[in-house]
C-alpha cells in the first residue's frame, strides 16, 4: 500500500508494538502529529509541557516497563531540548527511540528557521542515529533503531526526518516486529573457570547492577546468592533487582552505599560483578579498590571489561543466560565466619549517629514506604534525596527503582516518573528536592492532565543539599549559591496546577498527608520541610577508599 | 607507549568517519593517522588508523569501535601479517650545491622527483612508516618548504580477508 512518510513512522511504531508515545507538536511534525490524531485508538500519545519531560518520560516508561520507550518532537528547539533526556538514557544504557522532525532536505544546512544539526549533537550520546533522506528507507530504519535499541547492551537510537520525508510516498509492506540481535553467549570454558573461582572462595560477595535488570536475571541472581550463600552488594543502578528484606542483600555499596556493603566489599576475597560498570562513584580510589579480591566480571558490554577496573576473568554475553549456565555447574556453598564478620559490621552500622533533625529523611522514606503499594515504581531526581530513597527504600518489587545513575539529571524525576506510571499502570511515588523538582516541575500540568497516580515527596530544605553537603565537608562551609533563599510556597503551587498538596513538618503531619493521599485521586504533593544541614551518610569521599569513609557527623 | 595499526571495515554513510573520529576525541584515545578509502564493495569503505597506547588502551579502543553500529569489521594490524605503506609527497628547498645530493637521495630510497623549480624539488616516495621517518630526517638538513604524510594503509598478508575475520567474543582471562 502507498502512504505518506508520516503514515509510514505509524505504521511502523504499531508494528514494533509501541502503544505509547511521549511527545510535543510542532512545525516539522505535523504530519506525524496528523497521523497520530487519525490512530488515536492505536497510540497513546502523552502531551508533556516541555521536550525534556517527554524524553525522561520515554525512559521512565522503558525502565518501568521492559519496552522501548518512544519520545517524538518537531526540528530546532524541540530537538536540542531531548538532548538531556537522550544523554540520560545513553549513560544508563535504557532503550529508547527518539523520532524527531526537520526542515525539508532542500533547507538543510541553510540556518534555516527551527533548524539544527541534531545528529551530530546527539552522535556521541546514542548507541546510533539517522537522517532519513530517502522515504523508501523509513520503515526498515525505524525497524532497525529498535533492534539497535533493545538489542545487548540497551542504549537511545534518534531518527531525525525531515519534513519532505515525511510528505513524500512510497509501498509500505509490513514485516512484523524485528528481534533483537543475538548476542554471543558466554563461552562454556568461561563459565567452567567462574564455578571454580566461586567454589575456591571464602569471603564472596555479588555486585549487582543495572545489567541484572536490563536482561531480566532478577530470579537467577536470587538463586545464584543463596547457592554461593554470597553478600549482595548493589551499584544504584542494581537497586530492585532484589529484594532489600533479602538476608543477603546488603543494600547499595560505594561512595553514599551502606557501610557495611562497602565494607564486605573491600573484605572479599572473590567479587561476582553482574551487569555493572565499575563507575568511579562505586570504586572511589582505583589504585586500592578491593584488593583483596579476585574479580570475575560478566557483562552485556565486551568494552566494561577492565575499562575502570582490571578484571580477573570478564565474561561476555546476555546476564540471564549467564547466570542460568553458571547455576548448575556451582554447588550449594557455605561461608557461617564470613556472615558473622558481615553481622559485625552490620552492628557497628546500626550504632552509627547519622540523625540530625528530628523529623529525619530516613524516617520520611520508611514512612512513606509503609504506605505505599508494594509494586509502587519510585522514582527520584538527583541529589540528597536520591542517596535518601536509595539507602532506606525497602524495594520489594522488581523494576521498581526509576533513578537518574549516570547522568545524574537533577529534572529527571517528575518526567520519569509519569513515564513509569503510565508504562506500568501502577501508582507512583517520586522523591524530590527543592533543587531538583524546581527543574521541570511544569511536568505538574502533565501528571494533572493525565490524572496520574502519583505522589510527590518534596524534601524541601531551602539549600541545594547535595553540593551544601560537599561544601560543608571540603569547602570550609562556603555556601556559594546554594542556598536557594527562594519563596515558593509549593503547597500554593501544586494546587495551582490542579494538584492536592499537603505541608508535613514531622512525623504526625506526614502520616496524616499519606493518609489523605491514600483517598484522593490524582497527583498529590507533599512539601516535607526538613533540616538544610541534614547530611547523606555515609560518604567515601570522592577518589577515597573504605579507610576514609565518614559515617557520623562530626560538625553538630 | 607503543603505536599499533587498527584496520576497520565500515558502512559507507555519510557520518561514519565522525562516528569513529568522535570515539576517540570523546574517550581521550589518540589518532596518529587515519586514511579512508573505497572498498571492492561500494558499501563498504576501510579505514586505516594508527594509534598510541599500552596494551589495555588498545583492546577498549578495538572495543569501543566494534560497538560503533556501522563499523562492520575491525582488526589490528600487526606488522608481523601485515603489509603496509604510506605516502609522502615533500618539498625541499634546493641549491647548485645541494641539488646532485638530494636527487641520490631520492634515488636510494627509491623517490621520485615528480616536480622540479629552480630553488625546489618535489619528491613522491612510498614505504613503510620507519622508512618515510628516515627520509623525511635525511631531508631535514637542506630544508623541508612543507610535506605531507597520507598515513599508513594495509593489508593483511596470503589469502585471508577483513571481511571474513570473526571478532572475538571479548573474553578476558588475566
Amino acid at each position: 500500500m502507498i502512504m505518506t512518510g508520516a503514515r509510514i513512522i505509524i505504521e511502523t511504531l504499531i508494528e514494533q508494538g509501541c502503544d505509547t508515545v511521549f511527545g510535543y507538536p510542532g512545525g516539522q511534525v505535523l504530519n506525524i502529529y496528523d497521523e497520530l490524531y487519525l490512530h488515536s485508538d492505536q497510540i497513546n500519545h502523552i502531551l508533556t509541557a516541555h521536550e525534556q519531560g517527554a524524553a525522561h518520560a520515554a525512559d521512565g516508561y522503558a525502565r518501568a516497563t521492559g519496552k522501548t520507550g518512544v519520545v517524538i518532537a518537531t526540528s530546532g528547539p524541540g530537538a536540542t531540548n531531548l538532548v538531556t533526556g537522550i544523554a540520560n538514557a545513553y549513560l544508563d544504557s535504557v532503550p529508547m527511540v527518539a523520532i524527531t522532525g526537520n526542515v525539508p532536505t532542500s533547507l538543510m544546512g541553510r540556518d534555516s528557521f527551527q533548524e539544527a544539526d541534531i545528529m551530530g549533537i546527539t552522535m556521541s550520546i546514542t548507541k546510533h542515529n539517522y537522517i532519513v533522506k530517502d522515504v523508501s528507507d523509513l520503515a526498515d530504519i525505524i525497524r532497525e533503531a529498535f533492534m539497535i535499541a533493545s538489542s545487548g547492551r540497551p542504549g537511545p537510537v534518534l531518527i531525525d526526518v525531515p519534513k519532505d520525508v515525511q510528505l513524500g510516498e512510497c509501498e509500505f509492506l509490513p514485516k512484523g516486529k524485528v528481534a533483537g540481535k543475538k548476542m554471543p553467549a558466554v563461552s562454556d570454558e568461561g563459565l567452567k573457570t567462574a564455578a571454580e573461582m566461586i567454589a575456591a572462595a571464602k569471603k564472596p560477595y555479588i555486585y549487582c547492577g543495572g545489567g541484572v535488570v536490563a536482561s531480566g536475571a532478577e530470579a537467577e541472581l536470587l538463586e545464584l546468592c543463596e547457592k554461593m550463600d554470597a553478600p549482595v552488594g548493589c551499584s544504584m543502578m542494581g537497586l530492585s533487582a532484589i529484594p532489600a528484606d533479602h538476608k543477603m542483600m546488603l543494600g547499595m555499596q560505594g561512595m553514599h552505599g551502606h557501610f557495611v556493603s562497602s565494607k564486605a566489599k573491600s573484605q572479599a576475597d572473590l567479587i561476582l560483578a553482574i551487569g555493572v560498570r565499575f563507575s568511579d562513584r562505586a570504586t572511589g580510589n582505583k589504585s586500592v579498590y578491593a584488593q583483596n579480591a579476585k574479580i570475575i566480571h560478566i557483562d552485556a558490554d565486551a568494552a566494561e571489561l577492565n575499562k575502570n577496573i582490571p578484571v580477573k576473568l570478564g565474561l561476555v554475553g546476555d546476564v540471564k543466560d549467564a547466570l542460568q549456565r553458571l547455576l548448575p555447574l556451582i554447588g550449594q556453598a557455605s561461608h557461617p565466619e564470613w556472615h558473622e564478620q558481615i553481622g559485625e559490621w552490620k552492628k557497628k552500622q546500626a550504632e552509627f549517629r547519622t540523625k540530625l533533625g528530628a523529623f529525619s529523611p530516613k524516617d520520611i522514606v520508611e514512612t512513606v514506604s509503609r504506605y505505599a503499594a508494594t509494586d509502587a515504581v519510585i522514582a527520584t531526581d538527583v541529589g540528597q534525596h536520591q542517596m535518601w530513597a536509595a539507602q532506606y527504600y525497602p524495594f520489594k518489587s522488581k523494576r521498581s527503582w526509576i533513578t537518574s545513575g549516570g547522568l545524574g539529571t537533577m529534572g529527571f524525576g517528575m518526567g520519569a516518573a509519569i513515564g513509569a506510571i503510565v508504562g506500568s499502570g501502577k501508582e507512583g511515588i517520586l522523591f524530590t528536592g527543592d533543587g531538583s523538582f524546581g527543574m521541570n516541575l511544569n511536568e505538574m500540568a502533565t501528571a494533572v492532565s493525565q490524572n496520574l497516580p502519583l505522589t510527590i515527596v518534596l524534601f524541601n530544605n531551602g539549600v541545594l543539599g547535595m553540593v551544601r553537603q560537599w561544601q560543608t565537608l571540603f569547602y570550609d562551609k562556603r555556601y556559594a549559591q546554594t542556598t536557594l533563599a527562594r519563596k515558593t510556597d509549593f503547597v500554593k503551587l501544586a494546587e495551582a496546577f490542579g494538584a492536592t498538596a499537603f505541608r508535613a513538618v514531622d512525623q504526625t503531619s506526614l502520616e496524616e498527608a499519606l493518609e489523605q493521599a491514600k483517598k484522593t485521586d490524582g497527583p498529590v504533593l507533599i512539601d516535607c520541610v526538613i533540616c538544610e544541614d541534614e547530611f547523606v551518610l555515609p560518604m567515601t569521599p570522592p577518589g577515597g577508599s573504605i579507610n576514609e569513609i565518614i559515617t557520623e557527623r562530626v560538625d553538630s | 607507549m607503543s603505536s599499533f595499526a587498527i584496520a576497520l571495515r565500515v558502512s559507507n554513510q555519510f557520518g561514519v568517519l565522525t562516528r569513529v573520529s568522535g570515539m576517540f576525541s570523546r574517550r581521550g584515545f589518540n589518532i596518529d593517522s587515519l586514511t579512508v578509502s573505497n572498498t571492492e564493495d561500494p558499501r563498504v569503505s576501510r579505514m586505516t588508523l594508527v594509534c598510541q597506547g599500552d596494551e589495555t588502551v588498545k583492546k577498549q579502543i578495538i572495543k569501543q569501535l566494534s560497538k560503533i553500529h556501522d563499523v562492520l569489521e575491525i582488526q589490528e594490524m600487526t606488522p608481523d601479517i601485515c603489509v603496509s605503506r604510506e605516502l609522502l609527497l615533500i618539498k625541499v628547498a634546493i641549491n647548485g650545491n645541494t641539488r646532485q645530493e638530494i636527487m641520490d637521495a631520492a634515488s636510494v630510497f627509491r623517490g621520485k622527483i615528480i616536480d622540479y623549480s629552480p630553488h625546489s624539488f618535489c619528491i613522491e616516495m612510498t614505504g613503510e612508516t620507519n622508512k618515510v621517518d628516515a627520509y623525511v630526517e635525511l631531508m631535514k638538513p637542506f630544508g623541508i618548504m612543507e610535506m605531507c604524510r597520507t598515513g599508513i594503509v594495509a593489508l593483511e598478508r596470503g589469502e585471508n580477508c577483513l571481511k571474513n575475520y570473526a571478532y572475538h567474543t571479548g573474553e578476558e582471562i588475566a
